[in-house]
Parts: structure tokens; sequence; C-alpha cells
């Protein structure tokens, strides 16, 4: 199907819609989750919120989004509170009250939705779409409610800003301050189930998890501040949730929920790698630069030194003899020096080699390089006593070994 | 066939009796494992696993074209142990935390997985319900012979599995135990203790693997990690936490079992919650259950630890390894 179309089509535009909102609003909230370290406990929603919607089901008697979200949010709230009393109250660490937390709702969840499969018919009506996410499923009156209670959630983390922020990055600094860490810790959490919770028809429960995490590990690369990665986290949950739906819904067969997870992970791998300062291939990028850099001002400093040990500026320098105080063929080092106008070839004695000397812009550039460590930044015009180390040349073992 | 023989095969005949075994077996075997999970705080770990073993499966399956092979394994034990390296290489490039990069990896070859059954393998038994689900319930019709008798394929296979499990366990103890309280001083005796904590999660899988068309992937979480936590309540000795993490799952086997006929529902799912009705108990009446809390509150001048034997075998309550568990403690 052609994009234009697609777009075009009544039931994909509320797809997409939907899941736009949905990313959104997982991102933002995602984003204190995974500051936090709570990663996991998003796991352990999603997956707990499975008996919610079974009771859901069960109570309003047929598939209306409302009740099932409610139900859903009430499970995912009270798995969360088994966390924190399993943790607080027994030597039970977290990554134990979590799994415990995750498999029991599950396992509650499998039972009543066998039970309703088996007894009230809940098969034709399709909950397991909820394992894993039936974009097609959405219709217009659960998008009013998504986005409802997705604003609703936005306005409240926009409204509390400032105090979400000093629990997040210091929560002893907060309860100094007089701020209710609690109340905030506890309203966090629901919040994130709530992210969770609107995104299950879209995901399902075993995946909702992702969309929570990846797009705030993603937006973490490329930001250092919060307001930033926030929003940067909501654009990636809506660019991975419009992504997913539409590509599930172009091709047949595809469930929803890991097409939409897949394309967030594919945005934290171009994130790890890329992202400017932190991304892998970055800094690898970076650090081959600054080492090409540190060659240069090396070969530049012996220039400048024979120069000055033998008391004439212009000194022509044999190649060779910059090969012997390199370590190593300085040939390229040259070639790229001479590019920069940093030094130049001179013919003295053609028989001899190639020999360099430095122009003015070098023994300036080279003066520079060594002030900081404070040799005479004069002209070489008398020769110096003989160090008995020279910083640079540290450095430069240094990275020989590297 | 010997009368014994025959009455063994009598027994086994009932579907009841094969299924309350395979859930048993089950629990037995990932419990065994779980014991040490929980201690070394990588309880997340056998969810990542038993999400992702699912793509290693959907792999081989494409390769081989069969459900049945014993390559299934080894996909499986690959795509557990590459999981964990997955993890522990994005933990290394500290772009991400611990927790984050747990639940970046797993949904990513999860979702993988599910698509490869959506285009590729849509018509074949290997439907995403079954997956999360199991099929305990139609196990005892798929037999095979073993020595003289019938047994049903999951329950042989678990058996080798829960064998297999125990005697690493048995063999091992020593450096599981040492690689589990003290790392450190594992290393410094030359017991490598990461090549044990990957031998004890490449076991993870594999059980996975058994344990998936019994149970389900998600519900073998459960009998990872609800036992050992509860026998992690009653008892302060590893021994004796193995041991009662082994009854458990046997109970939780049985009970399940009658609970899910009794209200004709899941029965892999009934099992699984059956392991959390232990845990309240142990919650409740353990030796660090809440009503001893409240009791040794209540008369704080009795000496607690009556009866234990002079820093004989380390306490469960020993450090930790934290290595894992990403300061999230």
């Amino acid at each position: 199907m052609e994009l234009a179309a697609l777009l075009g089509d009544f039931t994909v535009r509320t797809v997409a819609l939907g899941a736009a909102l949905v990313g959104v609003v997982s991102g933002v909230l995602g984003s204190f989750a995974v500051l936090r370290q709570q990663s996991l406990l998003g796991d352990a929603l999603s997956h707990a919120a499975l008996p919610g919607v079974c009771l859901g089901f069960l109570v309003a008697g047929s598939r209306q989004l409302a009740p099932i979200l409610a139900g859903a949010l009430i499970s995912g709230a009270l798995a969360a509170l088994l966390v924190l009393v399993l943790t607080r109250t027994t030597r039970i660490k977290t990554d134990a009250a979590l799994g415990v937390s995750l498999s029991l709702f599950f396992a509650v969840g499998t039972v009543l939705l066998t039970y309703l499969q088996r007894h009230q018919g809940a098969a034709q009506a399709g909950l397991d779409a909820f394992l894993f996410g039936q974009a097609a499923a959405l219709v217009p009156s659960d998008l009013r409610v998504i986005g409802t209670v997705g604003g609703v959630s936005l306005a409240l983390v926009a409204l509390a800003w400032k105090e979400l922020k000093v629990t997040t990055f210091d929560a002893d600094f907060a309860r100094s301050l007089g701020r209710p860490v609690l109340a905030l810790e506890f309203g966090l959490t629901v919040l994130i189930a709530v992210a969770v919770v609107i995104g299950l028809q879209l995901v399902g429960v075993i995946l909702m998890v992702a969309l929570v995490i990846a797009p705030a590990a993603a937006a973490r690369q490329w930001v250092k501040r919060l307001e930033g990665m926030v929003l940067l986290a909501g654009v990636f949950g809506a660019v991975s949730g419009v992504t997913g739906a539409l590509l599930s819904a172009a091709v047949r067969g595809l469930a929803t929920g890991p097409v939409i997870v897949l394309v967030a992970s594919g945005i934290v791998l171009i994130s790890l790698l890329l992202a400017p300062g932190r991304g892998v291939l970055w800094q690898l990028v970076q650090a081959t630069s600054q080492r090409r850099n540190l060659r240069g001002h090396r070969v530049l400093v012996d220039l400048y030194r024979l120069a000055q040990d033998h008391r004439d500026p212009a000194y022509p320098t044999e190649q060779g003899m910059l090969d012997a105080y390199f370590g190593r063929r300085s040939a390229h080092v040259l070639r790229r020096l001479e590019r920069r106008g940093l030094v130049e070839r001179v013919r003295h004695m053609p028989e001899e080699g190639t020999h360099w000397v430095l122009t003015d812009v070098g023994q300036e550039q080279a003066r520079t390089l060594l002030q900081p460590f404070g040799e005479r930044a004069e002209g070489p015009a008398t020769r110096r006593e003989a160090p008995a180390v020279r910083p640079e040349s540290e450095a430069a073992r240094r990275e020989g070994r590297a | 066939m010997s009368a014994a023989v025959a009455a063994l095969q009598g027994w086994l005949d009932q579907p009841g009796v094969t299924i309350v075994l395979i859930g048993a077996l089950v629990g037995i075997a990932a419990s065994l494992l779980g014991a040490f999970l929980v201690l070394r705080r990588e309880s997340m770990l056998s969810d990542a696993i038993s999400h992702s073993i699912l793509l290693g499966i959907v792999m081989v399956y494409l390769l081989t074209g069969t459900l049945d092979s014993p390559l299934h394994v080894v996909g499986a034990s690959l795509a557990g142990l590459g999981t964990v390296w997955l993890t522990d290489l994005l933990v290394r490039s500290r772009r991400v935390k611990h927790d984050a990069a747990i639940g970046l990896v797993f949904p990513a070859l999860f979702a993988a997985a599910v698509l490869l059954i959506n285009v590729y393998a849509r018509d074949v038994h290997l439907d995403t319900d079954a997956v999360l689900l199991g099929e305990i319930a139609f196990a005892w019709l798929d037999v095979v012979r073993v020595f003289e008798l019938d047994v049903a394929r999951s329950l042989a296979t678990m058996l080798a599995i829960t064998l297999v499990n125990l005697a690493f366990v048995l063999l091992l103890f020593k450096e599981l135990k040492l690689a589990t309280f003290d790392p450190g001083l594992a290393t410094a005796l030359g017991l490598r203790p990461v090549l044990v904590g990957y031998g004890l999660l490449g076991l993870v899988s594999v059980t996975a693997v058994g344990a998936f068309d019994a149970v389900g992937a998600i519900l073998f979480v459960a009998f990872v990690i609800v036992p050992p936590t509860a026998a992690y309540l009653l008892t302060d000795r590893l021994e004796r936490m193995l041991a009662y993490g082994c009854l458990i799952a046997i109970g939780s086997s049985l009970g399940g079992y009658a609970l899910a006929r009794a209200f004709d529902v899941s029965i892999g799912g009934a099992m699984a919650s059956a392991t959390g009705v232990f845990l309240l108990l142990a919650l409740l009446l353990g030796r660090h259950g809440l009503v001893a809390r409240a009791w040794r509150r209540r008369a704080p001048e009795a000496p607690p630890h009556v009866g234990m034997p002079a820093a004989s075998a380390p306490q469960l309550d020993a450090k930790t390894p934290t290595s894992s568990d990403g300061g999230r403690a």
C-alpha cells in the first residue's frame, strides 16, 4: 500500500494517532523510570496488568477500553505494592521481589484468561490481543480514552516538574527541602503504570516494557539535561509507535507490538553508536582525530627544538632525523602539517633526502604548545640546557604504547 | 514385562499423574537453579532468558523445519547466553544501567522471534499462545518409549534436565556456593566464578526450553524465582533452601493441578499461582516471616538464632555479590 493511501485510511490514521500518543506518554514517563533505575518495574507492571485486563473485562462484560485500563492500572499498582512490601518488610531483594510479583500476577492473569475463554466466551472478544497488541482493534473511542488519560498524566508531570526532578536526582535533598518524597515516588510509579497501561492494546503486556525503556535510554545518549531527555524520549516514542503501527498495517500478519519494539530498539542502537559525545562510534572518531592532532604537535615541537638547538629558526631538519625523534615514520604527519602551512620543504643537500623548516605560523604554534610546560617562549636564540624529561615525550611514549 | 513395570505403566497412563510429574520436575529443575539466581541477585535474568530463548527456538525451526530437534536445546542455550552476554556488553559500555540493559535486550530478541513466527511460521504449531501458556494439558498425548515404559515426551525431557541440573548443583556445590557468596575469594582460589555463572545461566536456558513446552515461557519464571524466594524466608542454610524449594515446587504442582481441574483453567498458570500461596505462607510463618518478626520485636531478650551451628556454613544473609545488581539494592 502507498504511504499516502495508507495515511488516508481512517483506521490507519486512528492507529497512527493512538501510537503517537502512547509513544509520547511512555517516552516521557519512561525517562523517569530509567533515571531512577526502575526500568524493570516497568516490566513487572506490564506483565502484572494481565489479571487486571481480565477482571476489567469480567466486570464490564464486554471489551471496553476504560474498565479494562482501570483494571490493569489497579493490578499494576498492586504488583508495585507487593514489590514494595517484599523489599521493605523482608530480606527479599529488589530483583527477586520484581520477579515474584511479575510471575505471580502473570500466572493469575493466565488463569483468569483461560477461565474467561472457556466460560465467558472471551475468545471471540479478542482478549488475546492484549498479549502482543493489536493496533487494528483500536477504535476512535479508545483513542479518546488514551488521549484523556495520557494528557492528564503529561499535565501532572508538567505541574510537578520541579519536584519530580529533584526527587529523581537527589531524594535526600528533596526530603531536606520538605518535599513529600514518598508521595512523589508513589505518584511517579502510578504514572509509569498509566503509561504502561494505555499502551497495552497497541503493544501488549509482554513487550510494553520496551516502549517504556527504549525511547528514554536512546534519548539519554543525545542530551544531558532532563528537559531535553524527556522531550526527545517523547519524540522517539512517538516515532517508534507511528512507524511500527504503519508498518504492521501495511504488511499483513505482523503483530503491532513487536514491530514497534524493534523500531524502538533500532533507535537505541543508532543512539548508542552515533550520539555526539556518548556514542561509541562518535567517541572512536574523536579519539582517532585527537591521536592525529597529537602526532602533528609532536613533530612540530621536535622541529622547533631542533631549530632551537641549532640556534637557527630556519634550520632545515632532515626527514630521517625527524623519523628518529618521532619514533616512527613521520612523512604523512609532515605532509599534513605542510597542508596546514606550518612547515615547508626546503632544498638543502638534495642527496640527503627531504629537509623541513618551520614556517612563521609553525613556530608560533610550537611556542604556544610549549608554553604550558614553562619552557622559554622566546625565539630559538640561545642553546637551552638539556632537560631531563620532556613532558610531551612522556605523552609520546604513552601514546606509542596505547 | 514384569508386574512392577506394568503397575508403573498403568500409573503413568493416567494423564493426571503425568501432568503433575511434569509440573513437579519443571519446578524442581527450575528452583534448584533459581536458588542461586535469587542469592546472586540475578533473578530477572531468568525472565530475560525465558523470553529470548524463543528466538533460538524459532531460528532452529527455520533452519531445520522441525520442533523436535535436539538442536533446539543448543539454539535456545545460545540465545539465552547471548542475552546475558549482550546485557553485560551494554552494562560494560557504561551507556545504560544494568536494569535498563536487561529491559532493552530481551524485548528486542523476543519481538524479533514473534515477528519471525508471524512471517515465516504462521501455520505451524509454534503459535504465540503456546509460548505463553504452555500445553501441559496435552503433554501425555505425545509419548516416547523409554526402556520398557511408554512415557510422555515432556516427562522424559524434564526428567533428563532435572537430573542434569541436580548433578550440576551437587558436583559443583562448593564452586557455586563460593561464587555466589564471595566471588572475590572464588577468583583467588581459581574457581572461575564467571564461568560458573555462565554455566548456571546456560542450564537455566536449557531448562527453559524443556519447560517451554509444558508451562510456557513466562510461567517458567515463576518456578525459577518464587519457590527459592519462599525457601529463602524459611531457612539460613543453602542446603535447606534448595530442599525446601524443591518441596514447594512439588506441592505447587499438586495443588495447582487440583485447582486447575476444579475451575477448568490453565494448568500451568494454576501451578505457577500455587507457588504464590507457598510464598504467602512463608512470608507469614517463616523464620524470617512477618509473624516471626513481630514475635521477636515483642520479646527482644530471646536470642533469635538458638541452635545454629557456630559459623559452620555461610549464612544466607551474608553479603551477596553486588557487581550484578547494578546498585539497585
